[in-house]
């Protein structure tokens, strides 16, 4: 049986093949890097922009990669705000990179707690689980406004110098680079993980459940553990959010921020890693410009959007290349 | 004592009201996804819509408000066999995340599109006079349209209970909800079933829709707005479960009114709080099957 004796070290060779980076992976860091010469006057919207990135990269993870549909996960983002916010307008703590922490923490107690709990089940029973622990969560924030500041938020939120060294211009420049700085780490924690056994059964996990409980795979334990760093990342998202935009209000915990990671994330699309760049950037950059302009076309655009790639193109725009690429080579 | 007893007999009444419009608009909902277990966001827009319909035939056409409703029902309900045909028919076999995506992206678009049209300010709505004043029932007087909503309410549980148990039809619907395939191998047509049960169900959300403008109000978020509590009363009742379906809305509506009132801060909180601890208990809801 020379099979069974290869398969191990065969299936270790797939998984270091994948493992192994591409040229092309630099792009988007290049791009990031490229946009912070170019466009010194968009360095805010750039910052938004890489927090939407990783963000919808925590999404993906859990969604992608281990197919947990979620309608909550802003319930981790708004934890890590409202942690790091807190923290630095109530307590004075106002060191970014130990907030940072603090806010991922949190928010990886709170996806601990509710995953172990909630992952039990499926289907729509999980859908409405997610969107009601996530709402409950918001209407906990409204109620206890002597704490969230209610809608009108946390403020006064002052950061210290990174490292104690590294001032904030007004242009968001040193924001920028930070944000870029945590989201690269972020993404090598996430593609770590995707490419490890673990990662490769939690993709098992998604395609079919049974039988990777019959091959007598701890399921819940793992959806359990990569809903936790999930949430972990997100809340990291959520404490960049509060510190660079010096103010947290209960919309970053509404639904509809769950929603919009959603929406970004399909775009893109899913269990591709590179498909929450893609997703997050043209989403937020089209909002940017359209949405101001005229309200309900943006609107109409995102369902329309929305509609034909769960018609045409389920893997997103990412998928869409994909594909053309594959047309490309077969036809030369 | 008199006074609380009021607040009481107020309270529950709101309530009563409040619930049996949520039993309207959800009860098609809970059907359709026990029929076809598919995750429709959408059916919030049809409620919307038959707002907008009955609104406009009132005030554009003057036809009257019982008139306007029924015509609510019938044009919503006749458009949503478009929908279904062409766009949800495509979406049966696909999994629960492209589902609610695409219904999502169909709020969306639906509120764009109203509020394009309509624009995004309350459309008010004047009910007939003997639907404003009071009823004096000799010993109390009531809100009149509070009263009729518990009453129409009341007559389409009933109309639904009888079309649902005594009819063949329903017999039906309730053999193919519980076993799709073996309704479909003792020769039920379940997709015409389906597009039947989806026509009336959405036609009911927009009578709902219609007869909520006077009490909730009437914008194009309404789509979304009450979205969660149609979704809870479909999710806690149970799929496919009429009775499910009463119990949920009539306990959520006098729930959340009384909370509203009387604990405003944090009402809703305890709502979602029940939802969150009866589905951990009951997943497949109150009268669900698993």
């Amino acid at each position: 049986m020379a099979g069974t004796e290869r398969s191990p070290g065969a299936a270790a060779e797939f998984l270091l093949r994948r493992h192994r980076w591409r040229p092309a992976e630099a792009l988007p860091w290049l791009i990031a890097i490229g946009a912070y010469f170019a466009f010194p006057d968009y360095m805010a919207l750039g910052t938004q922009i890489l927090i939407g990135i990783l963000f919808a990269l925590s999404l993906d993870l859990i969604l992608g990669y281990a197919g947990i549909v979620t309608l909550g996960h802003a319930a981790f983002f708004g934890t890590g705000a409202y942690a790091a916010g807190l923290l630095a307008a109530r307590l004075g703590w106002g060191e970014p990179l130990s907030a940072l922490l603090v806010a991922g923490a949190c928010a990886a107690l709170a996806g601990l707690v509710s995953g172990w709990v909630l992952l039990r089940y499926r289907g729509l029973t999980l859908l409405m689980l997610t969107l009601a622990a996530a709402i409950m969560l918001y209407e906990l924030g409204n109620a206890r406004a002597d704490i969230t500041g209610g809608f009108d938020g946390v403020t006064g939120i002052v950061v210290k110098p990174l490292f104690g060294r590294f001032q904030y211009d007004l242009y968001g420049h040193t924001y920028y680079l930070y944000a870029l700085a945590v989201l690269f780490v972020m993404f090598l924690v996430a593609r770590r993980i995707v490419y490890s056994p673990f990662g490769q059964a939690l993709v098992g996990i998604r395609e079919n459940l049974r039988r990777m409980q019959a091959l007598g795979s701890p399921v819940h334990r793992r959806l359990v553990t990569i809903y936790t760093i999930s949430a972990a990342m997100a809340g990291v998202a959520g404490g960049l959010f509060a510190q660079s935009n010096a103010f947290v209000t209960l919309s970053a915990l509404g639904f509809e921020r769950s929603a919009t990671v959603l929406i970004m994330l399909i775009l893109g699309g899913t269990g591709r890693l590179y498909g929450a760049f893609l997703g997050a950037t043209i989403y937020m950059l089209l909002e940017d410009s359209l949405a101001k302009l005229s309200p309900e076309f943006w609107e109409l655009g995102v369902g329309l959007v929305l509609v034909l790639t769960v018609l045409f193109a389920r893997g997103g725009l990412l998928g869409l290349l994909e594909q053309a690429a594959r047309r490309l080579r077969r036809w030369r | 004592m008199q006074h609380v007893l009021n607040v009481a007999v107020g309270l529950l009444l709101d309530g009563l009201a409040y619930g049996m419009i949520l039993f309207i608009i959800s009860v098609g909902l809970s059907v359709t996804m026990g029929l076809m277990g598919f995750v429709n966001l959408a059916h919030g827009a049809f409620a919307m819509a038959g707002g907008y319909v009955t609104v406009t035939l009132m005030s554009a056409l003057g036809v009257p408000f019982l008139p306007a409703l029924a015509g609510a029902f019938v044009i919503v309900g006749a458009a949503s066999v478009a929908f279904e045909r062409l766009l949800y028919a495509r979406l049966y076999r696909a999994n629960e995340l492209d589902q609610v995506l695409f219904s999502i992206g169909l709020v969306f678009m639906a509120i764009a599109a109203f509020t394009y049209f309509y624009g995004p300010a309350p459309r008010p709505i004047r009910v007939p006079a003997y639907l404003s004043g009071s009823v004096d029932l000799g010993f109390r007087t009531l809100p009149a349209y509070r009263v009729f909503m518990v009453a129409v309410g009341a007559a389409l549980v009933a109309a639904l209970w009888f079309g649902f148990e005594r009819t063949s039809l329903g017999a039906k619907i309730r053999a193919a909800v519980d076993n799709r395939h073996m309704a479909q191998s003792v020769g039920i047509h379940v997709d015409r079933l389906f597009t039947m049960t989806f026509a009336l169900g959405s036609g009911l959300a927009a009578l709902g829709g219609g007869l909520a403008v006077n009490l909730l109000g009437l914008t194009p978020t309404f789509a979304i707005q009450y979205l969660v509590f149609f979704l809870i009363v479909v999710a806690v009742g149970g799929l496919g479960s009429i009775r499910g379906a009463v119990v949920a809305a009539l306990v959520l509506g006098i729930t959340d009114n009384a909370g509203k009132y009387l604990y405003p801060a944090g009402g809703a909180f305890f709502i979602y709080a029940a939802t969150i601890a009866l589905l951990l208990l009951r997943p497949a809801g109150l009268y669900g099957r698993d």
